[in-house]
């Protein structure tokens, strides 16, 4: 089962360009269709944890199948095989690219290169906020994380710690109003 | 110790990174900018790198910066540390799911906090993107010729649906143009 799941995800994670949220699709299609290891319902609710939990998305993925369906040894194959691919191809290319750095040709590529990634980051917010239903007044929230982050230097980790305990600590009036 | 300072800072991005790889990359970012360990240049192009490279987003660039700031053990050690927290949390979620016996949905501690997340990791992004534009990575009009054209023609799916602004928005297609762009413009005229 370790090498099974391993495997799987070596596959997935070697041939995915795009980062987490393309694997998916590739590995509902081996995990839920070919293999039949668990559910397309399961899938979903899988999908749904992976997001809720704090880190990627894929190796969060990997986690729930391996633990679901080979137990300690599942999740070890599962996550070596999502996480293995990557490290190496990016380790070879980050030692090559240390040696290119310097060159103006690669300097040059860099230049044009660097607003646009800044535009890939900024511009897909569009769609996340679209996704997440934001309304006028819940913009309130992103505008007020990214100024105390941005302007006031604010660390990230109290701002999102700080999300949780006000959210938590709403519900908790407004469920006890209502019972 | 630049090890263990590595482990813990990368640790701690691995039990924050609510959201996805996105998040993680601006987590990554503010953390090795803080400490010095990186230029804001630095990271935007181990960004650029890490997006046309196969696998999650948030390995590749911990693992590029891992090496950059720490060598090989460096790359294993911010990687190790990054999936951490995940492993812990995932399990003991996992358990509880099939505890619960998968009531977790409708659950309203559950789901509105997962909501809020939501939004405040959109701010979390747009401060990484504000903090990112300095003129070491805008150098000149081009560059925000550039951004904008990027930016365009990265949310025009959302206003028209077609197979051609489909196309025109994958990130590794346009990391590759602005690549060309900056080629043509920068390197030839010498």
């Amino acid at each position: 089962m370790f090498f099974q799941l391993f495997w799987t995800y070596l596959k997935i994670g070697t041939f995915t360009l795009g980062g987490g949220y393309a694997m998916l699709p590739l590995i509902q299609r081996e995990v839920v269709d070919r293999k039949g290891w668990i559910d397309e319902q399961e899938f979903l609710n899988m999908i749904a944890l992976a997001q809720a939990a704090p880190g990627l998305i894929a190796v969060n993925s990997a986690i729930f199948i391996g633990w679901r369906i080979g137990g300690w040894k599942g999740v070890c194959g599962a996550v070596l095989g999502a996480v293995l691919p990557s490290f190496l191809i990016i380790l070879a290319i980050a030692m090559v690219f240390a040696e290119w750095k310097e060159l103006p040709a690669v300097e040059a590529v860099f230049k044009g290169i660097r607003p646009a990634v800044v535009a890939l980051i900024a511009a897909p917010l569009v769609k996340l906020a679209k996704a997440a239903k934001i309304s006028w007044s819940t913009l309130l929230i992103p505008i007020a994380a990214a100024l105390l982050i941005w302007l006031f230097h604010v660390n990230p980790v109290w701002v999102i710690l700080a999300t949780i305990c006000c959210t938590l600590l709403v519900v908790d009036i407004v469920e006890r109003r209502r019972r | 110790m630049i090890y263990l300072q590595l482990f813990l800072s990368f640790f701690k991005i691995g039990l924050f990174g609510f959201g996805g790889g996105m998040a993680i990359f601006s987590l990554i970012q503010m953390e090795v900018v803080q400490h010095g360990w990186l230029t804001p240049q630095e990271i935007v192009d181990i960004m650029a790198i890490s997006q046309v490279t196969p696998g999650p987003i948030g390995i590749n660039c911990a693992t590029y910066v891992g090496y950059t700031i720490g060598g090989f053990w460096g790359s294993v050690l911010t990687t190790f540390a990054l999936v951490l927290p995940s492993l812990i949390i995932m399990l003991s979620v996992c358990k509880a799911y099939f505890w619960l016996n998968k009531r977790f949905q409708g659950n309203p501690y559950f789901e509105q906090t997962l909501r809020m997340l939501r939004f405040t990791v959109i701010g979390l992004i747009a401060s990484a993107a504000l903090m990112l534009m300095k003129p070491t990575t805008f150098i000149d009009p081009i560059s925000w010729v550039i951004f904008g054209v990027v930016a365009v023609l990265t949310i025009l799916p959302v206003i028209i649906k077609n197979k051609v602004t489909e196309i025109l928005s994958h990130p590794i297609l346009l990391i590759a143009l602005a690549g060309l762009a900056g080629y043509l413009i920068y390197a030839l005229p010498q």
